[in-house]
C-alpha cells in the first residue's frame, strides 16, 4: 500500500463532484439516476481506503450495507421512473413541475 | 512500488473518464456502458486497496445486477429514441459546470487542510494476509454486525413490496385496468 491516502480521497471527491454535475446538468431523468448511483460508489471509495488505513475491516461492512441500500433505492426509483413514464409520457427532469406552479 | 502508483493512475483514468462520459452521453444505454466502464476500474482499485470482498461483490451487485435492471427499463421504456427540445433552462450550462468545478475544489480543500496522522504514505502498515477477504469480513458481518444485516433484509423487502407495490398497472374498483 504505496499510494497514500489523499489521491483516493481526491479521486474519490472528484468522482463525486462528477455525479453531482450529473444531477445537476442532465435532463434525462435515468442519467440523473446513475449519478446518485455514482455519488454512492465515490463515497465507498473514501470508506474502503479508510478502511485500509485504519487497518479495521468494519468499513468493509458498512460499504456492504451502502451497497445494499443502493440496491434497494435502484429498485424503487426505478419503479418510480416507470410510473411517471406511464403518466407524463416523458422522462425530461424539466417536465416534472407540478410543486413548482 | 512504482507500479501501484501506475495501476492507481491506470484506474482512476478510467473511473473519471468513464464517469465523465456517462453524464455526457445523450443515448442512455451508452450511458450504462460507460459506467460499467467506470464500476470495473473502481473494482480494481477496491481489490487495489485488499478490499476483494467488496471489490467482488461490486461487479457482481453493481455491473450485473443494478445496472442491468437499469438497462431493463430502458428498453422497456424504449427510450433510445427520446430526444430532449432545447428549451433553455433557467439556469445556463456554464453556471452549472463552474458550481460543480467549485464543489469540487471545496472538497479538495478540505481534504488538503485535513492532517492524517496515520497516512499511508509516510507509515505503510502492514495488514494481515487475509485482510479484506470473504471469512474476516463475513465474521464481522455475522457478530459484531449483525443487527445492521437483519435490518438490512427488511430494508431489501420493503423495497421488493414498494417497487412491485408502484410499478404494477392501476386497476378500479371493479378490477380494470384503467
Amino acid at each position: 500500500m504505496i499510494v497514500p491516502i489523499e489521491h483516493y480521497l481526491i479521486l474519490s471527491a472528484l468522482l463525486f463532484a462528477i455525479g453531482a454535475s450529473g444531477v445537476i446538468i442532465s435532463r434525462n431523468l435515468i442519467i440523473i439516476f446513475m449519478s446518485i448511483e455514482l455519488m454512492l460508489n465515490a463515497a465507498n471509495l473514501s470508506i474502503i481506503a479508510f478502511s485500509l488505513m485504519h487497518n479495521l475491516m468494519d468499513g468493509h461492512v458498512l460499504v456492504f450495507i451502502v451497497m445494499t441500500v443502493a440496491a434497494a433505492e435502484a429498485a424503487v426509483g426505478l419503479a418510480i421512473i416507470i410510473m411517471v413514464y406511464r403518466k407524463r409520457d416523458t422522462i425530461n427532469a424539466d417536465k416534472f413541475n407540478l410543486m413548482k406552479r | 512500488m512504482a507500479l501501484d502508483i501506475v495501476i492507481f493512475y491506470i484506474c482512476a483514468i478510467f473511473a473519471v473518464g468513464g464517469a465523465v462520459m456517462m453524464i455526457l452521453q445523450r443515448n442512455p444505454v451508452a450511458s450504462v456502458m460507460f459506467m460499467i466502464v467506470s464500476l470495473i476500474a473502481q473494482a480494481v482499485l477496491y481489490v487495489q486497496l485488499s478490499a476483494l470482498f467488496v471489490g467482488a461483490l461490486l461487479i457482481i451487485v453493481y455491473a450485473g445486477a443494478i445496472l442491468v435492471l437499469f438497462l431493463f427499463v430502458i428498453m422497456l421504456l424504449n427510450l433510445r429514441g427520446e430526444r430532449f427540445e432545447e428549451e433553455r433552462p433557467k439556469l445556463g450550462l456554464t453556471t452549472k459546470y463552474t458550481l460543480a468545478i467549485i464543489f469540487f475544489f471545496e472538497i479538495v480543500i478540505i481534504i488538503k487542510q485535513t492532517v492524517f496522522t496515520g497516512s499511508i504514505s509516510q507509515s505503510p502498515v502492514t495488514v494481515a494476509s487475509d485482510f479484506g477477504n470473504v471469512k474476516p469480513v463475513a465474521e464481522l458481518l455475522f457478530t459484531k454486525y449483525l443487527f445492521p444485516f437483519e435490518l438490512t433484509s427488511i430494508l431489501l423487502l420493503i423495497a421488493i413490496v414498494g417497487a412491485v407495490l408502484m410499478a404494477k398497472k392501476e386497476t378500479n374498483d371493479k378490477g380494470e385496468q384503467i
